[in-house]
């Protein structure tokens, strides 16, 4: 390691400062220089204390947290498929079919990685060479979170398209990394949500289910429709009916989405966000080493419980009565707990900003899924509207500091 | 230039197309263009960009309002009295806005009932209202002329950029007066044909037409770096 830095500090580096040959790239190969190796910087005023830590740790091990959820995502993309044409049956094994499940997988996810750090990256490139600054590694957790809430079958362009949109409207347009209002990663699934909606909502979350279809090979009583898709079919129906207690029954102990199943993340989803033990066990990590907020995940957690409990008590129709854990291991809502609205730049700032961010954030979640049917995932909206609000919600937050303050130094003058 | 019927309109003085005039025409375009400058007229530019045709309507209607309009009030300017002179534009506008409808209803009912209630609100235009108070008011009627034709052109044609943009990304088609909308993309491209691609149904929805305007007032502040304000 000692020898391959000095090579490139004594043999590479040269070529691309000022006068080397290379110096047009002296961006990119500043880039991934302090990518690989600490860089040597010293702050040129002010405070002279750097931690170790800086933007690319910390993105890094973003990353590191996500890796269970990618993992159990690849594995889980192969496993439905293979459910859905019947080579296996959901009383076999995890173990059966392992490796084909993860080839599967593999073959799905890898091009969505590829396609959507190319995009970003490309674009991150280009814009920091024509402004002339350092390119910042804001686009590394980005370019990682669209593929894992991408479905299966997205056509690459559309994550191109996607990832392009989110990266010039929702950050470089407004400064960068660190500038932006809105989640990055939330805005791309949100273009594709509303730009193309045939390819992103109904029976598209399995690999080619809708060539098995057509194919009519599906097994039987498969289909392709996720947890909250089947659940939407509810909402305006009779509490008892017949539509209510046959989607019901899938979610009753030993059904397809029981509350273990839904717990553990196999059934249909976007590519990562069934699991709510692999985001769980990402929570751990980003807690652990203090780079997520514990107060947002917490918070979002009983945000969501406390819009659970409170529509089990109405029960209006049989999507209310689903129990509130039952609803949050559900869907994308842990997964956007803990890796969407934890993102440090577009979430409130203050510390008791972020309990009301977290708690309105799983509150509308829940709130939006079970009121409109037409956005299964309200867990999306929500995290992008509480975005919106985080402004706001801190600048109450420090008006009332600011009050509290001044109460405190009239009183003591008073007494003086 | 064509000075002698120039002169004719404005004797002595100054041609109408002196280099002082011709900004009258030129500026609105780029430097002082309503919409991604002052940014006014913003609502109708979001309301009828979905289609090229409704927006080159939309374009030729305030383009005859704004002459109306703005050489109307140029030849009455010595006459209205100051203090009613709000009302006397909107009378004046509103007549005007009333004979568009009015053909537009006669001759190209469809498209009238697609720009709906847009056209009777270009009353509201801040543009409109804007040039009149700005310079119709001070000016003579040929200056306002020219004034009238650069700022409608200013409008027309970030709205045409607007429409063209989401036309043919949002429907995959292109559209004009008279021709009607076709559809240039082959069939056998869609998925629902077993093709690739996909029209972007956002592009149709309000808000990328907002985006839209904003990319073009990048693209132009890019360019034009006098545009940028400072804070």
């Amino acid at each position: 390691m000692k020898a391959l830095q000095k090579l490139i500090e004594e043999r590479v580096k040269p070529n691309f400062e000022e006068g080397g040959k290379l110096n047009r790239f002296w961006v990119v190969f500043d880039a991934l220089e302090t990518f690989l190796f600490t860089p040597g910087h010293t702050t040129a005023k002010g405070v002279h204390v750097r931690d170790g830590i800086d933007l690319k740790r910390t993105m890094f091990l973003v990353i590191v947290a996500m890796v269970p959820a990618l993992l159990f995502g690849t594995w889980n993309i192969g496993h439905q498929y293979y459910l859905s044409i019947g080579e296996i049956t959901t009383s076999d094994a995890w173990s059966v079919m392992f490796l084909d499940k993860v080839i599967v997988g593999a073959i799905k996810v890898v091009p969505l990685i590829v396609v959507s750090y190319a995009t970003g990256l490309g674009i991150e490139f280009v814009i920091a060479g024509m402004n002339g600054h350092a390119i910042n590694e804001g686009f590394l957790v980005s370019g990682m979170l669209i593929p894992l809430i991408m479905p299966v079958d997205v056509p690459l362009w559309m994550v191109a398209v996607a990832t392009a949109f989110a990266v010039l409207i929702a950050k470089e347009v407004f400064g960068g990394t660190g500038m932006n209002i809105l989640n990055v990663a939330l805005t791309a699934r949100a273009f594709l949500f509303f730009a193309y909606p045939k390819q992103m909502s109904g029976e598209i979350w399995i690999h080619d289910v809708m060539a098995s279809k057509t194919g009519g090979v599906l097994a039987d009583g498969y289909t392709g429709a996720t947890a909250l898709g089947h659940l939407a079919n509810t909402v305006g129906q009779p509490v008892q009916g017949e539509v209510s207690n046959g989607v019901m029954a899938m979610f009753a102990d030993g059904g397809m989405f029981s509350l273990m199943n839904c717990f553990i993340g196999n059934i249909p989803g976007s590519v990562a966000e069934t699991s709510a033990l692999a985001a769980l066990i990402g929570a751990a990590i980003l807690i652990w080493t203090g780079i997520g907020s514990w107060r947002i995940i917490s918070s979002f957690i009983v945000g969501g419980l406390v819009m659970g409990v409170i529509f089990n008590a109405l029960a209006l129709n049989a999507y209310m009565t689903i129990g509130p854990v039952h609803q949050i291991v559900m869907g994308g809502f842990m997964f956007g707990a803990v890796f969407m609205a934890t993102d440090p730049v577009s979430a409130a700032q203050t510390n008791t900003g972020k309990w009301v961010y977290g708690f309105l954030g799983g509150l509308f979640s829940i709130m939006i899924r079970v009121f409109n049917p037409a956005y299964p995932e309200g867990v999306m909206m929500a995290i992008l509207f509480m975005n919106v609000m985080a402004p706001t919600i801190d600048h109450y937050v420090i008006e009332s500091n600011i009050r509290r303050r001044e109460k405190r130094l009239s009183a003591s003058a008073a007494v003086a | 230039m064509s000075t002698d019927t120039a002169t004719a309109v404005a004797p002595k003085k100054e041609s109408l197309f002196s280099k002082k005039n011709r900004r009258l025409l030129t500026d609105p375009l780029d430097d002082s263009n309503p919409i991604t400058v002052q940014v006014l007229g913003i609502c109708s530019a979001l309301a009828i960009t979905v289609q090229v045709q409704q927006a080159v309507i939309m374009s030729l209607a305030v383009l005859f309002v704004m002459i109306g309009g703005n050489v109307i009030i140029s030849l009455m300017r010595n006459i209205i009295p100051d203090r009613i002179r709000i009302i006397v534009q909107l009378v004046v506008i509103a007549s005007l806005v009333i004979i568009v409808d009015e053909v537009l209803k006669a001759y190209s009912p469809d498209i009238s009932e697609k720009l709906s209630v847009f056209v009777g609100l270009i009353i509201t235009n801040c543009i409109i209202m804007g040039r009149l108070e700005a310079f119709a008011l001070g000016n003579k009627p040929g200056p306002s002329m020219l004034d009238a034709i650069g700022n409608a052109m200013g409008y027309a044609w970030i709205l045409l950029a607007v429409a063209l943009v989401r036309e043919v990304f949002g429907s995959g088609a292109i559209s004009f007066p008279g021709m009607g909308q076709v559809k240039f993309l082959p069939e056998s491209w869609f998925m629902a044909n077993g093709g690739f691609y996909e029209n972007n149904n956002l592009m149709i929805l309000p808000p990328m037409a907002l985006v839209t305007v904003g990319v073009i007032i990048w693209i132009q502040r890019a360019r034009n770096r006098s545009l940028i304000e400072e804070n």
